[in-house]
C-alpha cells in the first residue's frame, strides 16, 4: 500500500517559514491543541466542581452554598445537566480526539501540519464559544436547562416543563449544536489528514494505534454529531416554530395543552435520534485513549502491541458495532420488546473486540518488568478501569437485567469507571508522557513532569476512583435511581414518609461514603495541578526521546525545538511501530524512522 | 458451571442488597442477575491477576508470539459465555414481554404526571371510560380527564395508591400526560417508562402482601425524586373488600 509521494508538499501552500504572524500563530495545529487542552482543563475543574456540589447536596442536603443558598431540586436538575453536558462534550471528546489529536497526530503520521488549518482554528473557536455559551446558561432567568445531557422530550421541548427549560434550554441547544459543527468540522480534518498527509513509507498497517484510534473516532464524529445536530434542529423547531416532531397530540403540560395540531409526534423519535449519535460518542471519547494504552503498554514493556493487526481490526469493528446498539439505552424506554432483543445482541457482541483488547493489553504487559513511570502506571490503572467498568455492561446489555437496573446508580458506575474514569486515566497517560512535547514550544526547554508527584498522583486517584464509584454498584442494586435530588426524606403523596423514602434513606450511609470519596478523588487532583505548574517552568530537562518511543512525534526533524533547516528534511518511515528486541546487555529498539541497515547502532537501553 | 453459581447464589439470598422479591418473575431475574454479577466479579478478579502477575512475577520471558491459545482460545471461551447468558436473558425477556397479558389479568392503567401517579380501575363494566387531556381537572377530582358523556367511565375508580391483590396476573397500562416518566416498582423487578402519546402494557404477577415503593425512573422535571406512590398487595379476599368499599364511592 504505497502512497503517492510528495502530498504533504503538495497541500503545503507555500515552504513552511518560521514567520509567526498572528494567522500563523492561530493556525498553527500545536497551538490549537494546547488551546483545546486548556479548554478542557478548564472545563474539567467546572465539571468536577459540579459534581462536587451534587455529592455534598445529596448527603448534606441543607448545606447552603456561598453566595447562593439551599440548592433546590431545581438547581441540583442543572447541575446533573452541566455536569454532564461539560464532561461529555467538552472534557472527553475535546482533550483527546481535538487536543491531543492535534498536538500529536499530525507528527505520529510524519506530517507537519494538519490538512486544513484555518479550519482547524475555526473549529477550536466554535467550541470555546458553544462552551462560553453553555455556562453562560447558569445565568439567564430560570437558569440552565434541567433536562440532563440526553434532554429528552417534552421535557426539553415545553418551556413550562420546568425552570430552566425556556431560554437555558434553548442556550443549551445553541451550544450543543455549535460543538456539533465544530466537532463535524475538526473530525473531516483529522481524516483528510491521516488519508492525505502520512510521509512516505507509512502504510496504513504502520500506522500507530493511536491515530488508529483518532482515525475512527472521526468516522463516528462525522455520523454521530451531523444526526444529532439534524435533531436539535427539530427540537428547537418543535419548541420555537410550531411544529410536532416530538410532541404527541395532547400534550398535557402545566395546565397547558400542546401538540394540539394534527400531526402526532413521538418523544421515542428522539431517543433514537439523540442515541444514534449518544452511544457512538462515547467510543469517540474512549477510543483514542485505547489506541494510546495499547501503545504505552508496549513502549514502556519494551515489547511490540500483542496481534497488532488484530488491534486495528478490533479498533474498527468496535467503531462499526458502536453505531449499531443505541437501542440498548431503551429497553423500557416504549421500544418493541423484539427491537430490544436485536440491541441485546449487537451489544453483547462489542463485548468481543473489547476483551480481544483487554487479552491484548494482558499479552503485551505479561512477564516484561516494565518501566513504572507515571505514564505507564496510568496506563495499567486504565486498563484496570476498563476491565472494571467494562464487565458491567454485558450485565446493562441484557433487557431483563436492564429492567431491573436501567436508571439506577449501578448505571452512573457503570459508564464512570470504563468512560469517565478510564477516559481521565488515558489523558493522564498523555500528559506525562507527551509533556516534553506539550513544554517544548517556541524555543523554550523540553521538560518533564515530576514523576515521584506524578506516582503519589497516580495511587490517590485510583484509589478514591475505586472508592467512589464502586459503591455506586451496590446503592443501584439496592434500587437508587438518578437524577433524585433528595435521598432523605422524600415525602409520599400523603406528605409521610413512604416506602420510596424508606428505601431512598437505606441508602443513605453507602452516600455519605461515596461523597467522601468523592472530595478524596477530587483533592488528590491538586497534586497534578502543583506538578503541572511546577514542570511547566522548573521541570527535569528532558532529552529528545526520552522514552525510547519507537513513533514519529519523537523525531528530531519533527521535534517542536527542530532547527529550522529540519522543516525541510524528508520524513521516511521504515517500519511498523513499537519494534523492540530483548537483549543481554539490555533492549534495543527500533524507531519508525531508522533505516533497516543502521538497526546495529541505535542506542540500547539502560537498564533501570 | 452454572448450576454451581447458582447454589452459591442460593446459599447467600441477597447478599447485593437487592430489596425483597415479591413477583412471580422476580426469582428468575434475580437468579439470573446474581449468576451474571457472580461471572462479573470472576472475571474482574482474573484478568487483575493475570495483569498483576504479569507484572509482579519474577524472571522475565520474552514476548509471547502470536499464539492461537492467547489470542483466540480466550476469545472463544468469552463468547460461548456471553451467547450463554444472551440465550438466557432473551428466554427471560421474551416470558416478561413477547406476549401480552392473560385475557383473565386483573385491568390497571398507571397514569405519570408532574409529579404524581394516578390509578385507575375500570369498575364494574370491565372497560375504561374515554379519558381526554382537555378534560383534566385535578382540582375538581379529575385528575386524568374522564370524560363524563362516556358511560364506560362513570365506574371507573381513580386512586392515588396502587393496590393490587396477590398471585394474580396484572395488565398494567402505562400512560403519561406531560412529559416521560419512569414507572419502576424495585420489588417487583419492573420498570418501564410511561411516554406521552404512547399506551404500553406490562404484565407481572405479585405473590407477597405488603407495601412497596413505586418510584419515577425517568427525569421528569425538578419533582422528579418526590414522584413516587404505594403498591400495596392484598390477599385476595382483602383485595375484593378493598375494590368493594372503593367502588360504592363512585357508584352509591
Amino acid at each position: 500500500m504505497k502512497r503517492n509521494p510528495p502530498t504533504e508538499a503538495s497541500l503545503r501552500p507555500e515552504p513552511y517559514t518560521q514567520r509567526s504572524t498572528l494567522r500563523s500563530r492561530l493556525t498553527d495545529h500545536r497551538t490549537i491543541g494546547l488551546q483545546y487542552l486548556l479548554l478542557a482543563l478548564i472545563a474539567v475543574v467546572i465539571g468536577t466542581t459540579l459534581s462536587l456540589l451534587m455529592r455534598i447536596h445529596l448527603v448534606w442536603p441543607d448545606w447552603p452554598l456561598p453566595l447562593h443558598g439551599p440548592i433546590l431540586p431545581e438547581d441540583y436538575l442543572a447541575l446533573v445537566t452541566i455536569h454532564g453536558t461539560v464532561m461529555l462534550f467538552f472534557v472527553l471528546t475535546t482533550a483527546p480526539q481535538s487536543g491531543f489529536g492535534n498536538l500529536i497526530l499530525p507528527a505520529q503520521i510524519g506530517a507537519r501540519h494538519m490538512a486544513f488549518p484555518l479550519l482547524n482554528a475555526a473549529s477550536f473557536w466554535l467550541t470555546a464559544v458553544a462552551l462560553v455559551t453553555l455556562l453562560s446558561s447558569t445565568f439567564v432567568p430560570g437558569g440552565s436547562a434541567i433536562s440532563g445531557w440526553t434532554a429528552y422530550p417534552p421535557l426539553s421541548a415545553i418551556a413550562a416543563a420546568g425552570p430552566g427549560q425556556g431560554l437555558g434550554m434553548d442556550l443549551w441547544l445553541l451550544s450543543i449544536a455549535l460543538f456539533a459543527i465544530a466537532s463535524t468540522m475538526s473530525s473531516i480534518n483529522t481524516l483528510v489528514t491521516i488519508i492525505r498527509c502520512r510521509c512516505e513509507g507509512m502504510t496504513w498497517d504502520r500506522l500507530p494505534l493511536t491515530v488508529w484510534g483518532w482515525f475512527t473516532a472521526a468516522l463516528l464524529s462525522i455520523i454521530a454529531f451531523s444526526v444529532l445536530l439534524a435533531a436539535l434542529l427539530l427540537l428547537f423547531c418543535d419548541r420555537h416554530a410550531g411544529t410536532s416532531f416530538f410532541l404527541p397530540t395532547g400534550d398535557l403540560v402545566n395546565g397547558v395543552l400542546h401538540g394540539a395540531g394534527s400531526h402526532n409526534g413521538s418523544p421515542l423519535l428522539w431517543l433514537h435520534l439523540f442515541w444514534f449519535f449518544g452511544h457512538p460518542e462515547v467510543y469517540i471519547a474512549i477510543l483514542p485513549g485505547m489506541g494510546l494504552t495499547s501503545m504505552l503498554l508496549a513502549n514502556f514493556s519494551h515489547r511490540r502491541v500483542f496481534a497488532y493487526g488484530t488491534m486495528i481490526t478490533t479498533t474498527l469493528a468496535i467503531g462499526l458495532l458502536g453505531i449499531l446498539l443505541w437501542g440498548h439505552h431503551m429497553f423500557v424506554a416504549g421500544l418493541n420488546p423484539f427491537a430490544s432483543s436485536a440491541f441485546s445482541i449487537s451489544t453483547m457482541a462489542i463485548a468481543l473486540p473489547a476483551s480481544a483488547k483487554v487479552l491484548s493489553w494482558l499479552a503485551t504487559t505479561w512477564r516484561s518488568r516494565p518501566q513504572y513511570t507515571t505514564a505507564m502506571l496510568f496506563s495499567l490503572g486504565f486498563v484496570s478501569l476498563f476491565v472494571t467498568g467494562g464487565l458491567t455492561g454485558p450485565i446493562l446489555a441484557q433487557p431483563i437485567l436492564d429492567e431491573y437496573l436501567h436508571n439506577t446508580f449501578f448505571v452512573v458506575a457503570h459508564f464512570h469507571l470504563i468512560m469517565a474514569m478510564a477516559g481521565v486515566f488515558a489523558l493522564f497517560a498523555a500528559t506525562y508522557y507527551w509533556f516534553p512535547l506539550i513544554t517544548a514550544q517556541s524555543g523554550k526547554s523540553s521538560r518533564f513532569m515530576s514523576e515521584p508527584l506524578g506516582r503519589l498522583h497516580f495511587w490517590l486517584t485510583l484509589i478514591g476512583a475505586y472508592a467512589t464509584f464502586l459503591p455506586m454498584h451496590l446503592t443501584g442494586l439496592a434500587g437508587e435511581p438518578r437524577h433524585y435530588a433528595q435521598l432523605t426524606g422524600v415525602p409520599g403523596p400523603d406528605g409521610s414518609l413512604s416506602p420510596a423514602g424508606h428505601l431512598l434513606a437505606n441508602t443513605l450511609p453507602l452516600n455519605r461514603h461515596i461523597t467522601y470519596a468523592a472530595i478524596f478523588l477530587a483533592t488528590s487532583q491538586i497534586l497534578f495541578f502543583v506538578n503541572l505548574a511546577r514542570s511547566f517552568r522548573r521541570g527535569k530537562l528532558s532529552p529528545e526521546n526520552p522514552w525510547q518511543a519507537t513513533t514519529l512525534e519523537w523525531h528530531p526533524a519533527l521535534h517542536p525545538n527542530a532547527p529550522s533547516e529540519a522543516s525541510d528534511e524528508q520524513i521516511v518511515v521504515h517500519c511498523a511501530p513499537c519494534q523492540y528486541r530483548s537483549m543481554l546487555t539490555g533492549d534495543l529498539f527500533r524507531p519508525q524512522w531508522i533505516p533497516e541497515d543502521t538497526l546495529g547502532v541505535t542506542p540500547t537501553i539502560k537498564p533501570e | 458451571m452454572t448450576p454451581i453459581f447458582q447454589q452459591a447464589a442460593l446459599l447467600s439470598p441477597l447478599p447485593w442488597g437487592l430489596p425483597a422479591d415479591a413477583s412471580a418473575h422476580g426469582s428468575a431475574l434475580d437468579r439470573h442477575l446474581l449468576l451474571n454479577l457472580w461471572i462479573a466479579l470472576a472475571l474482574l478478579a482474573l484478568a487483575h491477576l493475570i495483569l498483576l502477575f504479569g507484572l509482579l512475577a519474577r524472571g522475565h520471558t520474552t514476548q509471547p508470539s502470536r499464539l492461537w491459545r492467547i489470542e483466540y482460545l480466550p476469545l472463544a471461551a468469552l463468547a460461548l459465555l456471553f451467547a450463554t447468558l444472551t440465550v438466557k436473558a432473551e428466554r427471560l425477556w421474551a416470558a416478561a414481554r413477547y406476549t401480552g397479558a392473560d385475557p383473565t389479568a386483573l385491568q390497571v392503567d398507571a397514569t405519570g404526571m408532574q409529579f404524581a401517579w394516578y390509578f385507575r380501575y375500570p369498575g364494574t363494566d370491565s372497560t375504561f371510560g374515554i379519558s381526554r387531556p382537555q378534560l383534566v381537572a385535578p382540582g375538581e377530582g379529575n385528575p386524568l380527564g374522564i370524560d363524563p358523556t362516556d358511560p364506560h367511565g362513570a365506574d371507573d375508580l381513580v386512586t392515588s395508591e396502587l393496590v393490587l391483590p396477590s398471585n394474580r396476573q396484572v395488565d398494567l397500562r402505562l400512560e403519561a400526560q406531560d412529559v416521560i416518566h419512569g414507572f419502576s416498582v424495585p420489588e417487583m423487578r419492573l420498570k418501564q417508562n410511561a411516554v406521552p402519546g404512547q399506551t404500553i402494557h406490562l404484565h407481572f404477577t405479585p405473590t407477597t402482601p405488603g407495601t412497596y415503593a413505586i418510584l419515577c425512573t425517568q427525569l421528569c422535571g425538578l419533582g422528579h425524586y418526590r414522584m413516587n406512590a404505594s403498591l400495596r398487595i392484598l390477599p385476595p379476599d382483602e383485595f375484593a373488600e378493598w375494590l368493594a368499599a372503593k367502588q360504592k364511592t363512585v357508584q352509591p
